[in-house]
């Protein structure tokens, strides 16, 4: 029990540092859903149910736009499916885990506890309760989101809208791109999903500009890839 | 909002982090998936960011004084000398709130 401890506090310790910017990130959507009018048990449900920073805003910011609930899921799905990249990495140091823990994991999976787990398991690939700093580093994120999201709320209604806080959501999203725009194949990718947005915002059917602004940006990284092959 | 939209975003949040350790394998995807994989960040981000910075409240271009475009340039600057997440977060907020209170 006792190495349990030792390496579920590691976790803990481990995934602090990268806690400071998730503060600022879960005020801000606690305030924007009460501004959105959303109500504080919904803003609140949604950090507890989806439990994912980059999924709660789209569905906030669509909601707020009017998006049908297809568009809103299919949404949310193309922002996740950058998770896929992940498990081809950590499959191979979990798959010897039983079903329950695969369940508690999934939900307490963040891109940040993702980042500090991956680097201890390289590290730690022999030990058997390894999974314990996955553990950890997960209910430390959830556990700093709710607190935040909590925070936000409370806040939101004494917030004035002419703070216009709502800025806070590109500039969370572009922060989280900036070890990106050294590549100047990413630029491009970038380039070409904020143009098709921007000019499909009203052209583009149904909401449907992130969906399709993601796929073209997409089809043009394929084709930057292959174009490096040759 | 409907409690079932939230749940339903919950599910396919859990279930994309769900398959990426219960089903995917080692070799599920070869080298070049994973280099189209990583730019996926690059080709999903701006989509949500571009029309948050350039359209207005009622969806039109809003090119000219407009407060964002300049705070989202000083953060781009700030984050690509810094590599630093918060100090690109706090330049652009800080930069937007200095146009906005000395327009």
């Amino acid at each position: 029990m006792n190495a349990k401890l030792k390496i579920f506090g590691k976790g803990i310790l481990d995934v602090s540092p990268l806690m400071i910017p998730v503060v600022p990130f879960g005020i801000i959507f606690g305030v924007i859903g009460m501004e959105l009018g959303i109500g504080p048990y919904m803003t609140f449900g949604m950090s507890i149910i989806v439990f994912g920073g980059a999924s709660q805003i789209v569905l906030l910011q669509l909601f707020s736009g009017g998006a049908s609930s297809l568009v809103i899921l299919s949404s949310v799905g193309a922002v996740n499916s950058r998770h896929l990249l992940y498990g081809a990495v950590l499959s191979e140091h979990l798959s010897g885990l039983k079903l329950i823990w695969k369940l508690i994991i999934s939900y307490v999976l963040v891109d940040q506890a993702f980042a500090v787990s991956n680097d201890y398991f390289k590290k730690n690939k022999r030990n058997k309760i390894k999974h314990y700093h996955l553990l950890a580093t997960g209910f430390t994120c959830w556990t700093i989101w709710q607190v935040s999201t909590f925070i936000g709320i409370v806040l939101g209604s004494i917030i004035p809208e002419e703070l216009g806080l709502k800025f806070a959501i590109p500039i969370t999203f572009l922060a989280l791109l900036i070890n990106d725009f050294k590549k100047f194949k990413n630029v491009i990718v970038m380039l070409v999903s904020g143009l098709i947005a921007t000019l499909g915002y009203n052209l583009i059917p149904f909401k449907a500009y992130i969906i399709a602004a993601s796929l073209s940006a997409l089809l043009v990284a394929t084709l930057l890839t292959n174009l490096n092959k040759k | 909002m409907h409690w079932s939209l939230i749940i339903y975003c919950g599910l396919i949040t859990f279930l994309t982090r769900f398959s990426m350790i219960a089903l995917l394998k080692k070799d599920t995807f070869n080298k070049k998936t994973k280099i189209v994989l990583s730019y996926v960040p690059s080709a999903i981000f701006p989509a949500i960011i571009f029309p948050l910075i350039f359209l207005d409240n009622n969806g039109n271009l809003d090119l000219e004084n407009n407060p964002k475009i300049l705070a989202a340039i000083v953060a781009i600057i700030v984050g690509y000398l810094s590599k630093n997440i918060l100090a690109t977060i706090f330049s652009g907020l800080i930069s937007y709130w200095f146009i906005i209170f000395f327009k």
